[in-house]
């Protein structure tokens, strides 16, 4: 497949299953295909299973957000197949570090429905312990953490981790059009190349960095920029999973082998807005978002399925079944949410104790307990000869 | 809190194959290897810091001994020093960040701020960042702009950051293992016209006797207190000696940290005294000494026989070389300051 940059320029595009859902076999993606093979049909209703349930998810949140249960909401919908094919490419010592629209790579390293709308809700800053997932929590500083998985990577390189096809160690980060133009998402690039890091930047372009169209961002093929890094780049059809996911385990069977960092594009469309604060009929037209309805990854893989016959109504129906009990418990968890006790603002500022924390946070106990002390600082001084 | 005289005395006590003299320079270089023997998680990370030993040296034969994986020569690029070592502090290490002077810190101001210092706080405790910046920062060495500020104040601003900064080669070696070894990130500043300042350093020093928190007495005094840290301890010390010959006994207060803030110290000293001037390099305005003299006065407010003064740096630019000396807190300035204090 090819698509264009806007310009006449044709960009070479890597597609396993087009838009109808047929397997494509284009000269020169036969390594990619065989990559695909491994994945059985019960891997491929797997797929199919997550990609609904990440999308009812984006529903019910949003959902949510109108009814004023949560403060913001960041939709991932259209973009179901470059992030449950990525994180299917995932093993489970590998670690993960998202921006805030990856719902769909959560959904498939286990991260809780509810834990996952705990920033959201504005109950919490993160909402989960990354090392139980081997996910890092959001990071909402554009390309910051490509970064932090840089260095991340440059420890298991350090930790004599084996170097193994199956057993090795890689580090996968998420980051969208806009941020490609981060200083730090350029950066994470030099520190990878530079010390060959087993990292994968992984960018979702969707187009759209909320109103701006990637045309403000760039006037080279994303993927281009891995290369000029001198990392091996490629751009696959971000809506088609058979692809996003031969591409992926590439790329981290690259870094688990000590072969370095790799830049995948998924080209991609983001169906809904920037965050439910936006207003997407201010800066796009309606018919390009038909376009892009009509290359839904949902219904791509659910064609396939149905073409190769593992995809029947029972299954089918299960899946629904299994979306509605997510957003009954999604529903009933997040209205439960409610931050803990304000003094909880003083917890875990430091991880040891902290004069000026702990003054003030004495200070604060005593205030809401209608106990204000006369000096503020008389308290301070204990609070910080006890707790130095 | 110990006094210089307890401290004196413990040190002198201890003179046998662990007391050594050094400048500030070589006690953080003295440092830095002690604590990466101790440990093999720590990894030093900067721009020349390799076969250079870093442009004060303060890394001199680390690489050597350590190895290329464990000194690290970075990319030219400050945001990703800090960012890197954030990642690699989320692997288990505990990386020790060499920024080249102190008006180079801000490209990396960002990852500092918005991600060392909350990444803790964001997973609620499940993550530590156990990360040592360390600043060569201040004046005096004749410098071109951007290499003698003193931005420490900016930091301690931000929760989730210690900010300290040692005055003497005794306290240099034993913050900064203990800087290491503190599970929160730190913001080390290194008086870099103290480099070459000589002093007596028992390298047997236990780790862990509190410095990064304790301010301590340098001096004892009963007439004014002065208050300072790093670079302008030497500068309060000069000044209490000066005044001592006009008859008045100022006591001297080295905070070592700006972050937490040893309040208890500077309270204690001033109700003793009624008399108080903070000291720093950096710019008055919106200054470390702003909090401090809040501070004093909410605590010692009947104490006081003045209000608290304060000498620093002018809101300008960090001046052009020729200029700088009339910019920096002098003992004139400081004499001029305790005048002051007494004509009240």
């Amino acid at each position: 497949m090819t698509t264009t940059n806007g310009s006449n320029e044709a960009i070479p595009t890597l597609q396993l299953l087009d838009p109808e859902g047929r397997r494509v076999t284009t000269r020169g993606t036969k390594g990619y295909r065989d990559r695909a093979a491994d994945l059985t049909p019960e891997n491929l209703r797997g797929m199919y299973r997550d990609m609904v349930l990440t999308r009812r998810f984006d529903e019910e949140a949003t959902s949510l957000q109108r009814q004023g249960e949560l403060a913001l909401y960041a939709p991932s919908r259209g973009q179901e197949a470059a992030q449950v094919g990525s994180a299917y490419a995932l093993r489970p010592q590998d670690f993960v570090f998202p921006s805030y629209r990856e719902h769909g790579v959560l959904q498939v390293r286990g991260v809780d429905t509810v834990d996952r709308l705990r920033f959201f809700r504005g109950s919490d800053h993160g909402g989960w312990d990354p090392n139980e997932h081997n996910a890092h929590v959001y990071t909402v500083v554009i390309g910051a953490h490509a970064l932090h998985a840089t260095g991340y990577a440059m420890g298991v390189q350090r930790d004599g981790t084996p170097l193994d096809k199956h057993d090795g160690t890689a580090v996968i980060t998420y980051f969208g059009d806009g941020a490609t133009s981060q200083g730090d998402v350029n950066e994470a690039m030099v520190y990878a190349t530079v010390n060959q890091a087993p990292v994968v930047f992984f960018l979702q372009n969707n187009q759209w960095a909320i109103s701006e169209p990637t045309s403000r961002q760039t006037r080279t093929p994303l993927y281009r920029r891995g290369e000029a890094f001198g990392m091996p780049s490629l751009r696959v059809d971000g809506n088609d999973v058979l692809a996003v996911y031969a591409a992926t385990q590439e790329a981290l069977e690259r870094a688990r082998l000590g072969q370095g960092p790799s830049f995948i594009e998924a080209f991609t469309y983001r169906m809904g807005a920037h965050t439910t604060s936006d207003d997407p009929t201010r800066y796009r037209t309606t018919d390009q978002e038909e376009v892009w309805r009509r290359r839904d990854p949902i219904d791509r893989l659910a064609a396939l399925l149905r073409a190769e016959g593992e995809l029947d109504d029972e299954f089918v129906a299960q899946v629904q079944a299994s979306a509605d009990e997510l957003g009954v418990g999604l529903r009933s968890g997040v209205r439960a949410l409610d931050g803990g006790a304000p003094v909880s603002t003083f917890d875990d500022v430091y991880a040891t104790p902290h004069g000026i924390v702990a003054s003030e946070r004495a200070w604060y106990e005593a205030y809401e307990a209608g106990d204000p002390p006369a000096e503020q600082y008389a308290i301070a001084e204990t609070a910080q000869g006890g707790a130095r | 809190m110990t006094t210089m005289a307890e401290r004196t005395q413990t040190t002198s006590g201890a003179r046998a194959e662990g007391t050594k003299t050094l400048t500030l320079g070589k006690a953080v270089n003295e440092g830095l290897r002690a604590a990466m023997r101790r440990d093999d998680k720590v990894l030093l990370m900067g721009e020349d810091i390799g076969p250079l030993g870093g442009v004060f040296r303060v890394t001199d034969g680390l690489q050597a001994e350590f190895g290329e994986e464990r000194v690290v020569d970075t990319p030219l690029a400050e945001s990703g020093i800090v960012g890197t070592a954030i990642g690699l502090a989320m692997r288990g290490y505990r990386p020790v960040c060499e920024i080249q002077f102190d008006g180079f810190v801000f490209p990396a101001f960002n990852q500092i701020t918005t991600q060392l210092a909350k990444i803790h706080n964001r997973t609620r405790g499940a993550i530590d960042m156990p990360v040592v910046i360390r600043i060569p920062y201040g004046g005096g060495i004749g410098a071109v702009e951007h290499h003698s500020e003193s931005p420490e104040a900016l930091f301690a601003h931000t929760a989730g950051l210690r900010v300290v900064s040692p005055s003497s080669p005794q306290d240099a070696y034993t913050m900064i293992q203990e800087a290491i070894a503190s599970p929160d990130p730190v913001v080390f500043f290194e008086p870099k016209g103290r480099y070459w300042a000589k002093g007596e350093v028992d390298l047997d020093v236990p780790v862990g006797s509190a410095t990064l928190n304790a301010a301590q007495v340098v001096r004892t005094g009963t007439d004014v207190t002065l208050v300072a840290y790093g670079p302008s301890v030497e500068t309060a010390l000069k000044t209490a000696a000066a005044l001592a010959e006009e008859g008045r006994s100022a006591e001297v207060v080295d905070l070592r940290a700006i972050s937490p803030l040893d309040t208890g110290a500077v309270v204690a000293s001033v109700r003793k005294t009624g008399r108080c001037v903070v000291i720093h390099e950096a710019p008055v305005f919106f200054g470390a000494g702003a909090e401090i003299a809040a501070r004093v006065t909410e605590e010692c407010f009947y104490a006081l026989e003045s209000p608290v003064l304060r000498v620093g740096g002018f809101h300008t630019p960090y001046p052009v070389a020729k200029h700088e000396h009339e910019y920096l807190p002098s003992v004139d300035r400081v004499l001029d300051a305790v005048d002051r204090a007494f004509a009240h």
